[in-house]
């Protein structure tokens, strides 16, 4: 393991595909190699791209990696499908459209399945962010399911969240719903060469007009408008002007939101691990007790509440301290 | 707790544009559980061999309709070898004349799936020779 670690950090893409698989696949070993890789990490800055399934993404990813490269940067790319509900199988095919990243050792591309999670990103996808993090890559483009509206999970993940849109897809009121379009740092408008990018982009522009400026939120919509840019991912048109948008918002978020963002999100963090781990430690103390307790449930004598209850103060003894009281 | 995929990569090295096969078994890859990393029509070697390594993969499988296998191969498996990946299983399906089979095999090819093999029955023969491999 630590030759692996060692051999990853230096930049070996074998030993780095290696890392991502056992940390995509959880568990002990998993935990292993996040605890020697953590004190790497916190370089990269990390760009989430959402939006409909067939709105460009991948096709905005591989022009976008490009532009990166010609910047000089290195770039890292996870780019997650669906798993199959049925068989739990599932077909990743975003490398179809990133073909011309091949050859390049400054670009480092992964697929990953999302293995029953709903909300656009896998379980493990933030391990697997980290692992391109430690390894030095300076970017990183982290490409969702195709989401429909509710699939926010991609704002904790990156730092700087671009929502795709295609033109036609609905009108001004689509654009107020709550979801999707209030995670934007940045509105690409793809396949702007179809009619009504212009009327697409207008109905953005007028919703963000309509944000408040007082109450939660206001703050930080006060000091970063989303941009609203138009593209051609297939031909690479408005890229560049992209990528000077996104960088922006990487200036902007180093000086003004950065601390506060990262202290939420390592908290966060902290508590869905909590959570995993003492579920785990009162399964494993309860042990039997916790089938007699879903027994006691179906015969109606005891109610979940309580039946936790009865859990949780095995391992807490001090009453006042648990959540149920 | 560790959720283990098998994972196969399902590439289409050289120039022909047929590529309904290989969705054809990706497809029943993916229905059989597996995680399929498909790559798409016109791969050289070197990102055939660049995606296997990227991904991780357990597995590849070439489909090839053109009747380049014979040089396309033994070039496939010779980059995997020079990446340390000589050991990842290979198989490959398309057109590929009976006479050609024990040159592949002898070359490494675990396993060759000619016209006419039935889906399921491709299926199975990977998830056999795979079988132990799921990590």
């Amino acid at each position: 393991m630590d030759a692996l670690v060692d051999a990853a950090l230096s930049g070996q893409k074998r030993a780095i595909a290696r890392l991502m698989t056992i940390v995509e696949n959880g568990g002990p070993e998993a935990r292993e190699v996040i605890a020697r890789l953590y004190p790497h990490t916190g370089q990269a800055h990390v760009i989430g791209i959402t939006g409909p399934p067939g709105s460009g993404k991948s096709t905005l990813v591989n022009q976008m990696a490009g532009e990166y490269r010609r910047r000089g940067m290195t770039v890292g790319v996870i780019a997650v499908d669906p798993s199959s509900p049925f068989s739990g199988g599932a077909l990743l095919g975003d490398r179809v459209r990133m073909r011309s990243l091949g050859g390049d050792p400054g670009v480092f591309v992964r697929s990953m399945a999302s293995r029953g999670s709903l909300g656009g990103l896998a379980r493990s996808t933030t391990n697997m962010v980290r692992v391109l993090d430690a390894c030095g890559f300076q970017r990183i483009l982290l490409e969702t399911v195709g989401a429909g509206q509710s699939e926010v999970e991609i704002a904790r993940a990156a730092h700087t969240t671009i929502v795709t849109q295609v033109p036609g897809m609905g009108d001004d009121i689509q654009m107020l719903k709550a979801g999707i379009l209030e995670i934007a740092d940045l509105f690409v408008v793809n396949k702007a060469d179809l009619e009504g990018a212009d009327r697409t982009v207008g109905f953005l522009k007028a919703s963000l007009d309509l944000q408040s400026t007082e109450g939660e939120g206001a703050t930080e919509a006060a000091h970063w408008r989303p941009p609203v840019i138009k593209t051609v991912a297939t031909t690479g048109a408005g890229v560049s002007l992209a990528i000077d948008e996104i960088e922006r918002h990487v200036a902007y978020w180093q000086h003004s939101d950065r601390v506060r963002a990262e202290r939420v999100r390592v908290a966060a963090e902290l508590e869905a691990i909590l959570r995993d781990d003492l579920l785990q430690a009162a399964l494993a103390h309860v042990g039997e007790q916790y089938h007699r307790l879903v027994d006691r449930l179906l015969a109606r004598e005891v109610d979940p509440y309580s039946a936790a209850r009865e859990i949780t103060r095995q391992i807490i003894p001090d009453e006042s301290s648990t959540a149920n009281s | 707790m560790s959720e283990k995929r098998l994972r196969i990569l399902i590439a289409k090295p050289g120039l022909d544009g047929h590529d309904r096969g290989a969705k054809v078994i990706a497809r029943a890859l993916r229905d059989a559980g597996m995680e399929v990393i498909y790559t798409g029509l016109r791969q050289t070697p070197e990102m055939i061999v660049e995606a296997a390594l990227q991904e991780d993969v357990d597995a590849i499988g070439l489909s090839i309709l053109s009747g380049a296998h014979t040089t396309l191969v033994p070039r496939i498996l010779a980059l995997l070898q020079a990446e340390g990946l000589g050991d990842l299983p290979v198989f490959v399906g398309g057109i590929i004349p009976a006479e050609d089979i024990p040159a592949l095999a002898q070359a490494g090819v675990r396993q060759v799936f000619g016209p006419g093999t039935p889906v399921q029955q491709a299926v199975e023969s990977i998830r056999g020779e795979l079988h132990g491999r799921s990590r």
